[in-house]
């Protein structure tokens, strides 16, 4: 198999695997407990969390350890407007959020609050200047994500962090797609909150976590004991958690070579799209996008049956985001950048990792060609 | 070997109609066709259900078990247009229709068969109770299921509108079968559905309330109007056309002191006509838009059993043309509350013949 969906999942390092492999057999000790073998998982988990921090430009008690991207979302946006004690708080967002963010404004907005969901331009950008001019006295947070699942479009979020500093509200991004693949300053950016999963850069699924700058007043999502310093409850997922922390050290030290190898690997397929595929239509920002990301619309091609007859073939794409039941409906994220049905469900998403080679891009692509003319 | 697409509902037969292909032998790809819910209205399930979530999740368990490759198609489009729409407007114009016929002919044959060869399928399979077979005129048709009165679970009358060609990519590997049959081989085979219920209801009206569902479809409110006799004199008052089907006898909500009947309903005047059970038999059925099966068109020998509901016992009539799309079907004993919008489906020898819509 070539697998080319790693927007959807990635395949767990070697050194991932065998980090939790040693935690499950040896370091089964609850984290909570005073004797050595819980002070070694407790260790373990401090660790992660150093190296989860650093990748992340945070300090290591503004992490705190979830079951994955959308606890994390969930968290920060009820969090965020219970803490507001106004029932008519203002949140503003976007329409190419993850469902994690969109189903939670969806739920806030049922308990009273007001949302403003901007639209992005045709390459699935918010600006900054949009984000300023929604901006109302009862604004009390701001929701973009770092970079789009689907169409890997990267939002300034540098630059909506500053409005939000600026205009003392409260800034969450959800990094789930980019962290680990591109530099991300909590810091620098002025984020307040950013929600993160393992498994989309090497991790494992089943664990991610929520930054949290310090000073940042909001209460707790999961009640019970007292882990992650009161505000997550639950025995730490520690095998998941040490994994996290292995893929985060990884990511730290080799960002860099594996994001330019995955740029060269994503131009060379974008490249090879159009000479063999003449009418496809990138979808999403060229430049400032995410390194391994091509979402290709091919017209009048059924994307959902591309992705089978690929997979017959032995290549694993997607025609979209995931979803639970497989089938697949037009996707958000295409509506809002202004693409019709029909250009939606004839899109098929290519997401590389540096593992993948250009032989293999080579084979999808001229797959994909195929494939496109059987369906046309 | 060929590659066989099989249309898996998550139930037991085309659970059963997916493992017996494998055993033969065949390249065996499961689908479920995701045809009406939204993911997110489907927390609430009813057993055994044919399309929703847990029908995915059967099905998908049932691939595992078999180990074939597993896909979910989505319809919901084409099941729109073909057989809600159609069916919303049919009880509107006063007509019963059958949701099923619509389905298998324009979703589950025409749009899965489709994509079926795209993906590289010479066939496409079904659970359904009904064999495919070849004649000696070289024409393709189908052999009703096997069984007695009491034990076939034939459903050759909601398959008559098929075509040639796509009867010639059809595979149906249970029709040989009785129920009993099909549940013991799914025993055997260790399949996680044997003991799954059979799901009776329209698949998109799981509670069987038409009525309610077409008012919430259309955003009106059944208008409601006169009951009358068959002089036209008025007999009380009905709650909208659309609760009421011909040779309907329960919840009229009407006394007269005597036992009546839906007889005809009038779209044009909104009103609904009653009469004694006598007033309901006739002996001849108009049936148009003609689908020919096992000849391709009226044959010499017109004599058929004809069945005009899916469980309609089918009767001996003789059929005559009168135009080029219609027959005149009459009975040999009059036969009760044809219904239009339903289909009359005709046999010889145990093999469909052809069939149309009662007029």
């Amino acid at each position: 198999m070539i697998y080319l969906d790693n927007a959807a999942t990635t395949r767990p390092e070697e050194s991932v695997v065998r980090v939790m492999e040693e935690s499950l057999r040896d370091e089964y000790g609850n984290p909570s407990s005073v004797y050595r073998a819980g002070a070694a998982a407790r260790s373990l988990v401090d660790r992660s969390r150093d190296a989860v921090a650093r990748l992340a430009g945070a300090l290591s008690d503004e992490i705190y350890f979830t079951s994955g991207g959308s606890e994390a979302d969930n968290w920060a946006l009820t969090a965020a407007y219970e803490a507001s004690g106004n029932p008519h708080a203002h949140i503003i967002t976007t329409a190419i959020e993850h469902h994690a963010v969109l189903r939670t404004c969806d739920y806030l907005k049922k308990r009273g609050a007001e949302l403003t969901i901007l639209e992005p331009d045709s390459e699935g950008r918010i600006s900054a200047e949009s984000v300023e001019r929604a901006i109302r006295p009862e604004t009390v947070l701001i929701s973009v994500m770092t970079a789009n699942n689907e169409i890997g479009t990267i939002e300034p979020v540098g630059e909506i962090g500053d409005v939000a500093r600026r205009h003392g509200i409260l800034f969450h991004t959800d990094a789930v797609q980019a962290f680990g693949h591109i530099p991300v300053d909590v810091r620098k950016m002025n984020i307040d909150m950013m929600s993160v999963s393992a498994h989309k850069f090497g991790g494992p699924k089943g664990v991610g976590m929520l930054f949290i700058r310090r000073g940042v007043r909001i209460g707790s999502f999961i009640r019970g004991g007292a882990q992650e310093r009161g505000r997550r409850a639950g025995t730490e997922n520690v095998p998941g958690i040490a994994g996290f922390g292995e893929a985060a050290g990884l990511a730290c030290s080799g960002m860099e070579k594996y994001a330019s190898e995955e740029k060269e690997l994503r131009d060379y397929g974008i490249g090879l799209i159009h000479s063999l595929i003449p009418d496809a239509e990138i979808n999403g920002d060229l430049t400032e996008r995410l390194p391994g990301n091509i979402s290709v619309t091919i017209p009048g091609m059924d994307g959902a049956l591309a992705v089978m007859m690929m997979d017959r073939r032995g290549i694993a794409v997607s025609s979209g985001s995931a979803c639970s039941s497989g089938s697949t409906d037009p996707s958000h994220v295409m509506k809002a950048i202004g693409r019709s049905d029909r250009q939606a469900l004839g899109t098929v998403r290519i997401s590389l990792s540096h593992h993948n080679t250009r032989e293999e891009i080579e084979t999808a692509v001229k797959i994909l060609a195929d494939v496109a003319d059987t369906l046309r | 070997m060929a590659t066989v697409v099989v249309g898996m509902s998550g139930g037991v037969d085309s659970s059963v109609a997916a493992y017996l292909l494998k055993q033969q032998g065949y390249d065996v790809i499961g689908v479920t066709m995701q045809i009406w819910q939204n993911e997110d209205a489907c927390s609430v399930e009813k057993k055994g259900g044919c399309c929703g979530v847990s029908a995915v999740e059967d099905a998908r368990r049932v691939a595992d078990v078999i180990g074939i490759p597993y896909y979910v198609m989505n319809f919901k489009k084409e099941f729109r247009e073909k057989v809600m729409d159609y069916f919303v407007a049919e009880y509107q114009a006063g007509r019963t229709p059958n949701p099923c016929i619509a389905c298998n002919r324009y979703v589950k044959w025409e749009s899965l068969l489709q994509k079926s060869l795209a993906l590289g399928a010479d066939y496409i399979a079904t659970g359904h109770y009904a064999t495919v077979v070849r004649l000696p005129n070289g024409r393709f048709t189908l052999h009703t299921a096997a069984g007695d009165e009491k034990t076939s679970k034939d459903q050759t009358y909601a398959l008559y509108n098929l075509t040639q060609d796509q009867l010639s990519h059809t595979i149906m590997p249970i029709g040989a079968y009785t129920k009993d049959r099909v549940r013991a081989i799914a025993e055997e085979a260790g399949l996680p559905v044997a003991h799954k219920p059979d799901s009776e209801e329209i698949c998109f009206i799981p509670d069987n309330d038409y009525a309610s569902f077409i008012e919430k479809d259309t955003g009106k409110k059944a208008e409601p109007g006169n009951f009358v006799d068959e002089e036209g004199r008025v007999l009380g008052r009905h709650r909208g056309i659309i609760r009421y089907t011909i040779g309907q006898r329960k919840h009229l909500g009407i006394a007269l002191g005597h036992p009546v009947f839906v007889k005809e309903i009038r779209p044009d005047t909104n009103e609904v006509v009653l009469s004694e059970n006598a007033d309901l038999f006739s002996r001849t059925v108009t049936v148009r838009n003609l689908n020919w099966m096992a000849e391709p068109d009226l044959p010499e020998n017109n004599r058929v059993m004809a069945k005009i509901r899916y469980n309609h016992r089918a009767a001996s009539a003789i059929i005559e043309k009168t135009d080029a799309d219609t027959v005149l079907c009459t009975f040999d004993e009059p036969a009760r509350a044809a219904a239009p919008g339903q289909a009359a489906v005709f046999y010889q020898n145990g093999c469909l013949l052809g069939g149309g819509t009662i007029e």
